[in-house]
């Protein structure tokens, strides 16, 4: 791997571990409301203000951190479980199978993705679990089609043909001998998609459907302290920084893991 | 051409008749009764019967599905629970507002992304090239609503060059439409280097460099001109991307187009609304989507070959 993947893949790694290692390193607790020092300016004691209910602006960026960032990965995980699974089934056994789920996931991919993510999160109470579904929903489409393709192209290669030949059964030629072949793709997929899925939840949480007050996550502190842009902007600075650095992270691991695996192209 | 058209509007009806049953049966699983969602909680008793005869329960799910369908091509997308407003009218008034601030929007994004794209391509692995696609990741990983509000803490709160939010004129337009370019600058960035690069490395480009044209020339007159047709395709497609920018950018801005309305209604829970934002959104992009196929076929004599005895 390049030297950005790797930088990104550190500066990830720090991260994850000061968002899980966040409360043993403030003091405040992300949800401990403080009236005497509301709406502070970035000092020794809170190096990253407080905001307008005196809650220490830094516990709440590394609690957030930690609720955003595990949404991706679950939303991550989920999308490519169905979608890896789908995209197997319709390049493999093609036919009807793959006539109905490529319609799906054209369909899919049809609606402009945060409109389906609204549409599938109003149907459910605010919360985590909500957020994680609406991604899904929408996410395991790109997983499906990009797999798809590749075991298109697999089923055509030699190695494939030759395991046939000596008698393998079906399952055996797709699970043994195709699905290894799809794990650069998947890894590669994963990385892209984890700065969208990043923005994504960032977006649902912006707009009140994803986690309630007091529950902090990037998206919601800059919504509930956006009308505070101007008097006290380190409550909206820090949160925004972090979805972004967190994304540009995810999105450079992701293209130099697609330099490292050669594009993405199957094996012949 | 007729029959491309044809095949083409053919593939459709079988989408937009996709969108319109997952849009409906989002509207029969939201909470309460799905009637009310579509008619409206202070809409009269004729109303609501006559809804409950079109879209009725006791009947199939297929014939529900037909007169939502219906209720949908009359324009009939119910009133919204609070104001007692129809949802298409308000709808019809906040469209060209919507309209203009993407427009704009790829105005600006246009030019700036095709230039970085190209200048990033002409010097391939060169500084210029590197920062470029810094600043391109940077661009696509920095959420709207976020660099919105950073856009106007500067040049509305602090310098004072703009109105912090409002619909108007272009003073108002200026910052939602560059909050929104932002992004789409940098996507066009990256496909412009990407199709350049891969038309630099073409024959017939080797060909011009080898009878001695000038590279400048060769730059304009061959590599511009080819890479142009993807990448203006790439614009249309992307236009998605912008309506759901728009649900984030009007709302910082207070700009009175579709996507503060959808944004109005999450947050009363105002479902007719938050439907009729959904439904109207995707169908416009599909359709968008379709006109930019046809104008692809329009502009690319290739696509005109091997579209027609395809």
């Amino acid at each position: 791997m390049d030297l950005t993947g790797k930088i990104s893949a550190v500066v990830l790694t720090f991260i994850l571990c000061s968002s899980l290692l966040g409360p043993l390193m403030v003091a405040q607790g992300p949800d401990v409301i403080d009236l005497e020092g509301i709406r502070k300016p970035p000092s020794v004691r809170h190096p990253l203000g407080t905001d307008s209910l005196g809650r220490d602006v830094l516990a709440r960026v590394l609690e957030g951190g930690r609720i955003s960032i595990s949404i991706s990965v679950f939303s991550v995980i989920i999308s490519t479980l169905i979608g890896l699974s789908l995209g197997l089934s319709a390049g493999y056994l093609g036919g009807v199978a793959d006539a109905v789920i490529l319609a799906a996931v054209d369909l899919v991919l049809a609606f402009p993705a945060l409109l389906l993510a609204i549409g599938v999160s109003i149907l459910l109470p605010p919360g985590l679990y909500t957020v994680v579904i609406a991604i899904s929903a929408v996410g395991w489409a790109p997983f499906a089609r990009l797999t798809r393709g590749y075991v298109l192209a697999l089923r055509s290669a030699s190695f494939v043909e030759a395991a046939t030949a000596v008698g393998c059964t079906r399952a055996r030629v797709l699970f043994v001998h195709i699905l290894p072949h799809c794990i650069p793709l998947v890894l590669v997929m994963t990385g892209l998609k984890m700065g969208g899925y990043i923005l994504t939840e960032a977006a649902l949480s912006f707009l009140g459907l994803g986690a309630q007050p007091p529950q902090a996550t990037w998206g919601s502190m800059i919504s509930a302290n956006r009308v505070l842009v101007n008097s006290c902007p380190w409550t909206v600075l820090s949160p925004g920084v972090m979805i972004a650095v967190t994304a540009i992270c995810f999105n450079l691991l992701g293209d130099s893991l697609q330099i490292h695996y050669g594009e993405g192209r199957p094996p012949r | 051409m007729k029959l491309y058209v044809l095949r083409r509007s053919a593939l459709l009806v079988p989408l937009l008749l996709g969108i319109t049953f997952i849009t409906f049966t989002l509207t029969k699983s939201l909470p309460g009764d799905p009637v009310y969602t579509l008619a409206g909680e202070r809409a009269s008793t004729e109303t609501v019967e006559k809804i409950r005869k079109e879209i009725g329960s006791d009947k199939g799910l297929a014939s529900q599905y037909a007169g939502y369908i219906s209720l949908l091509a009359r324009g009939e997308m119910g009133r919204s629970y609070y104001t007692n407003r129809k949802v298409a009218d308000d709808l019809r008034g906040k469209f060209p507002h919507t309209l203009v601030l993407a427009l704009s929007a790829v105005l600006m994004a246009f030019p700036l992304g095709v230039l970085l794209g190209f200048t990033a391509a002409l010097r391939r692995n060169g500084i210029a090239d590197r920062l470029i696609s810094a600043v391109s990741v940077a661009g696509l990983s920095t959420p709207v609503f976020w660099s919105g509000l950073m856009l106007m803490l500067l040049f509305s709160l602090r310098l004072k060059l703009f109105p912090p939010s409002g619909t108007g004129g272009l003073r108002y337009l200026f910052l939602p439409s560059l909050t929104l370019a932002l992004p789409a600058a940098a996507t066009l960035s990256r496909v412009t280097r990407v199709t350049v690069l891969d038309i630099m490395g073409t024959a017939y480009i080797r060909t011009a460099r080898a009878k001695g044209m000038k590279m400048a020339k060769i730059n304009i007159v061959h590599v511009m001109k080819n890479a142009l047709i993807p990448i203006i395709t790439v614009t249309g497609l992307d236009l998605g991307s912008y309506l759901n920018g728009a649900v984030l950018t009007e709302t910082i801005f207070g700009w009175d187009g579709i996507g503060r309305y959808a944004m109005e209604g999450i947050m009363k829970r105002d479902y007719p609304v938050i439907m009729g934002c959904i439904v109207v959104g995707t169908v416009v992009v599909v359709l968008i989507n379709f006109l930019v196929d046809l104008l692809y076929f329009l502009v690319d004599p290739r696509v005109r070959v091997h579209g027609s005895d395809r």
